[in-house]
């Protein structure tokens, strides 16, 4: 990263002139605020920052950034911006996608990004459903959502975003929702702090095909009950009170406690840093349904080596080891002889 | 390039006692008994000893096929000469079968009267039996018409080794150089750089450098001590143009010609791939050249690979992916994706049978369709075909020039037979390759109705109507490219239906603006004769070979050759006019000629073939001959030029 004195910009300075054409009230506008609010205290530059995202409604985002960006292809997105950083790890490269984009579609390209640990922010717009092509089930719509392309119910059981991230190898994974600006900012400056692909995924509503999909978790009142803010280092409570806490049980398996009835050494303490991602993944299946407490915040943020710095330093390693590149000695490599 | 022939091609008969004008050797044995390295020796020997040579790799698609079996024979064919030679022989003088499946895969291909050499230990009863031999070749009359050698190899080898040492069964092993040495000493080849080579490459491991060697010099002295060699035959250096010349596959070269176009344009390179056969020996090439600013990639899958190059190229870099066949399928949609959004990148397609899987080790040149239309909506893009192993140097680099120039997916089609035929290059000085390197756009290119200035990224070169080049971190020029429908000028999203029909015809029109900026077409033989034969790829050999042949014959015949498919050369249907007849031979069901009688409606004949092999000469003289009967019969002239 560059510490050469960026100039100070503001919210106006990363938004683009163009229209922005979700529908009214889609949950898809917060995120934007949020990332356009956020992006002057990054101490980036706009054309250093590039946002390349895939096909659906949430891929729409790169028009409405005033930095360099790529409307793609479905599903591509996070090998186009493997290509983006590879080529040039000194951008800032972002990665915008959906549950079908970045889950069905594109799964496979989303699952090898994290393995590579390409220094990518990757945020994974999850609305459980195909809003741009008007309403099926998507890869984390529950079993028996009735849509037009599953009328009896769908019979597919979901991906957990978080436990695929994880599954993958991601270095750094995180939840957050589109109703608080706050919580975003906060997940998306972490994303963008950790060097390695950052995975976020964003509960966001689509008021049109699949309203209130997350209410019973997001929605303000019920926040306290049903939302667990993993801080790292904290012991993992929630509720008004902070009444209740996870805690492991014997078997291994997290478990939701009442505080009066474990001793405090037994609430589990938030570690974002540890290697091991068992923890990070029983965290992100701690919830199984929407009528539970779900853990937001940082999973898992840990240092491992980025692939597209390794690609240069390989390049480096070589050029030290041989000097430049000499186009006639390499005709000339595998013996000559000469006719005259 | 312009190979010509320097003397006559004699058909395989001495020219002196023991002058052979050229030989053509195919070794042919089991999946695991190194013909492909003892070829290739054969074949770096008697490329340093001066002489011009072709070759033709021919294996199958499994790695190791049930030993002993037909489907697992692995051939390599060569053709020595000491004269100027474009093709890799169509009969070979002298078959080398290293066991009977090796016999009865290839018998059929040696020429009448000629030479077998087999390894005689290996014709026993399983042997046998595996090959669908009932009866041993080698015992009754079945070889009357060849003069047979029939040498014990493989227990001369372990005998020879016994001493060093060596395991009887590792003994076995080296069976293959007793083979070199002997075919070594019967054509009178050096025998020094094997014994160089053999050290440099096993000088790791003792016993296999020893027992190698051994067995290497034992073949060279049987040769020498057994009369039933007969005599000693030579292949004199040929007489090609002055320079300096190395050995050369397809790949190989075609690998250098991205990095020269690299180093030529100016630009860091990333390479996105994915390994298929035959293509994955670009990618490891060029793995192995990172001190040029190269960055590669093996992708997760061939979409991903052709992704990572696009984005690389909006990047700033020169984006390149290669592949085969089924990986052009998968890539469809990124290249699209590339020509909606103007950026710069190659395709290398090295085509093999198909469809889907087919015939992954073997060549085909089937892929010109899908090279030309094989994306969705209306996504024109240029298609450059390689026709030589050595030509696919300046293939690449004339395809990385276009794609620059015009900012555009360009397709560069290879094949198996070039990928993986070898032959001398005379090497291009560096400093005659053309300067491909275009500017990066840094500054703003419009000034807005209030007087700012802006940027707009689909503002157009006027003449090149390619659009500016402008990369991440280049102030004041942020931008956003699409799949959508952009607005002409601005790239902002558009769906009007007139701006959608300009931006469709601007974009097949900047394409087929490259006509003016390619070469004219190159007749190679008289203008004014009846038949003309048009090729593409790697059919230039054959088609080479045997229209000299015929025009030394007398027979009114010339060729063309393109290397540029789309857009096709302007003078192209003017020159197709003039003859009376047209054949285009085809490693395909004739999706060129299709295109030719389309586009210039001219009554060109495709001879086609899809064997997985390539032409013979012999098949395209054949066509000529069958063209200028027709000529002779009919006295017409279907193209409605006159005569």
């Amino acid at each position: 990263m560059s510490t050469a004195q960026v100039a100070v910009t503001t919210k106006k300075d990363w938004s683009s002139d163009q229209e922005v054409r979700w529908c009214p009230g889609c949950g898809d506008y917060g995120i934007l605020l949020a990332v356009q609010t956020l992006m002057p205290d990054l101490g980036i530059a706009p054309e250093n920052t590039v946002f390349i995202s895939g096909i659906g409604c949430s891929s729409r985002f790169p028009y409405y950034m005033n930095t360099y960006g790529m409307h793609s292809i479905h599903g591509r997105a996070p090998a186009i911006a493997t290509g983006v950083a590879v080529a040039r790890p000194d951008l800032d490269v972002w990665v915008i996608t959906g549950d079908g984009d970045g889950l069905s579609i594109g799964g496979n390209h989303l699952i090898h990004a994290l393995r590579r640990n390409v220094n990518l922010n990757i945020l994974l717009f999850n609305n459980r459903i195909y809003g741009l092509t008007k309403g099926q089930f998507s890869p984390t719509s529950p079993v028996g959502k009735v849509t037009k392309s599953t009328p009896m119910g769908s019979i597919d059981p979901p991906f957990n975003p978080l436990s695929v991230a994880l599954g993958a190898e991601a270095s750094f994974v995180a939840r957050t929702h589109d109703l608080d600006r706050k919580h975003m900012m906060e997940t998306f400056r972490a994303a963008h702090d950790h060097h390695g692909s950052s995975f976020v995924e964003i509960y966001q509503n689509c008021n049109v095909f699949n309203d209130g999909q997350f209410d019973e978790v997001t929605k303000k009142q019920a926040r306290d009950e049903m939302m667990i803010n993993l801080v790292h280092g904290e012991p993992i409570t929630f509720g008004a009170d902070q009444q209740r806490a996870v805690a492991m049980g014997v078997d291994g398996q997290l478990r939701l406690v009442e505080r009066a009835d474990v001793a405090a050494e037994d609430i589990l303490v938030h570690d974002a840093n540890r290697h091991d991602p068992s923890l990070a993944f029983a965290l992100a299946r701690l919830s199984h349904d929407d009528h539970s407490p779900t853990p937001f915040g940082v999973f898992r943020d840990i240092q491992r080596p980025e692939y597209a710095g390794a690609v240069a330093d390989q390049v480096m390693a070589a050029s030290e080891r041989k000097g430049p590149g000499d186009l006639e000695g390499l005709l000339r490599s595998n013996g000559t002889w000469t006719v005259d | 390039m312009t190979d010509t022939i320097d003397r006559p091609e004699a058909d395989g008969d001495d020219v002196g006692e023991h002058v052979l004008d050229h030989l053509i050797i195919r070794f042919a044995g089991d999946s695991g008994d190194g013909m492909q390295l003892t070829g290739d020796r054969f074949t770096s020997v008697s490329a340093s000893f001066g002489n011009d040579l072709s070759t033709l790799p021919d294996f199958p698609a499994e790695i190791r096929a049930p030993a002993g079996t037909v489907n697992g024979v692995s051939a390599f064919q060569v053709n020595i000469a000491d004269h100027k030679i474009t093709t890799p022989g169509d009969e070979p003088n002298v078959l080398v079968a290293m066991n009977p499946a090796a016999l009865m895969a290839d018998l059929h291909r040696l020429e009448p009267g000629g030479t077998v050499i087999v390894n005689e230990d290996a014709f026993e009863e399983r042997n046998l039996d595996k090959a669908g031999y009932k009866v041993n070749p080698l015992d009754d009359d079945s070889l009357a018409h060849y003069r047979v050698l029939k040498v014990p190899m493989t227990s001369l080898t372990k005998e020879i080794c016994a001493p060093l040492g060596v395991k009887p069964r590792d003994a076995e092993r080296s069976k293959n150089f007793f083979a070199l040495g002997l075919v070594s000493f019967m054509y009178t080849r050096p025998v020094e750089p094997t014994l160089g080579w053999i050290a440099e490459k096993f000088g790791g491991n003792e016993q296999v450098e020893a027992a190698n060697k051994a067995a290497f010099l034992a073949g060279f002295n049987f040769g020498e001590t057994t009369e039933a060699v007969g005599h000693r035959y030579e292949v004199k250096p040929a007489k090609l143009p002055a320079g300096t010349y190395t050995s050369i596959t397809g790949n190989t070269a075609l690998a250098w010609g991205i990095v020269a176009a690299g180093q030529l344009a100016k630009l860091p390179i990333t390479l996105g791939s994915y390994p298929i056969t035959p293509a994955s020996d670009i990618l490891h090439e060029l793995s192995k050249h990172k001190h040029f600013g190269i960055r590669t990639v093996q992708a997760e899958d061939e979409i991903a690979a052709i992704g990572m190059a696009l984005g690389a190229a909006f990047a700033g870099h020169l984006g390149v992916t290669t592949t085969s066949g089924p990986g052009v399928a998968l890539k469809s949609e990124t290249t699209s994706l590339a020509v909606s959004i103007e950026l710069p990148l190659l395709l290398v397609d090295i085509q093999r049978g198909g469809p889907s899987t087919g015939l992954p080790t073997k060549t085909e040149a089937s892929d010109l369709n899908i090279a030309l239309y094989g994306r969705h909506g209306e996504a024109p893009l240029p298609v450059v075909a390689a026709y030589t192993p050595a030509q696919c140097f300046h293939a690449a680099i004339e395809a990385i020039r276009i794609a620059l120039k015009y900012r555009t997916p360009v397709i560069l089609l290879s094949d198996g037979y070039l990928a993986n035929g070898s032959e001398p290059w005379n090497l291009p000085d560096v400093d005659t390759l053309p300067d491909i390197s275009v500017p990066f756009t840094t500054e703003p290119n419009h000034v807005d109705d209030e007087g700012n200035e802006d940027f707009w990224p689909y503002l157009r070169d006027e003449t090149t109507l390619a659009r500016p080049w402008a990369i991440p971190g280049t102030p004041g020029l942020m931008h956003r490219v699409g799949g959508l429908e952009k607005k002409d000028g601005t790239g902002n999203i558009d769906y009007t239906p007139e701006n959608h029909e300009r931006m469709v015809h601007l974009r097949a029109a900047k394409i087929e603006a490259i006509a003016n900026d390619i070469p004219p077409t190159e007749i190679n033989g008289d203008p004014d004769a009846d038949v003309l034969v048009l090729g593409w790829g790697s059919t230039w050999a054959a088609i080479d070979a045997a229209i000299q042949r015929s025009r030394r014959v007398g027979k009114s015949v010339a060729s063309a050759h393109l290397m540029h498919l789309n857009p096709l050369p302007p003078d192209l249907g003017d020159i197709l006019k003039g003859f009376k007849r047209v054949i285009i031979p085809e490693l395909n069901m004739g999706q060129l000629t299709t295109l030719i009688r389309g586009t210039y409606l001219v009554d060109a004949q495709c001879l086609s073939k899809v064997q997985g092999m390539p032409f013979k000469s012999r098949e395209i003289e054949a066509a000529i001959d069958e063209a200028l009967a027709s000529i002779s019969s009919s006295n017409d002239n279907p193209n409605g030029a006159t005569s």
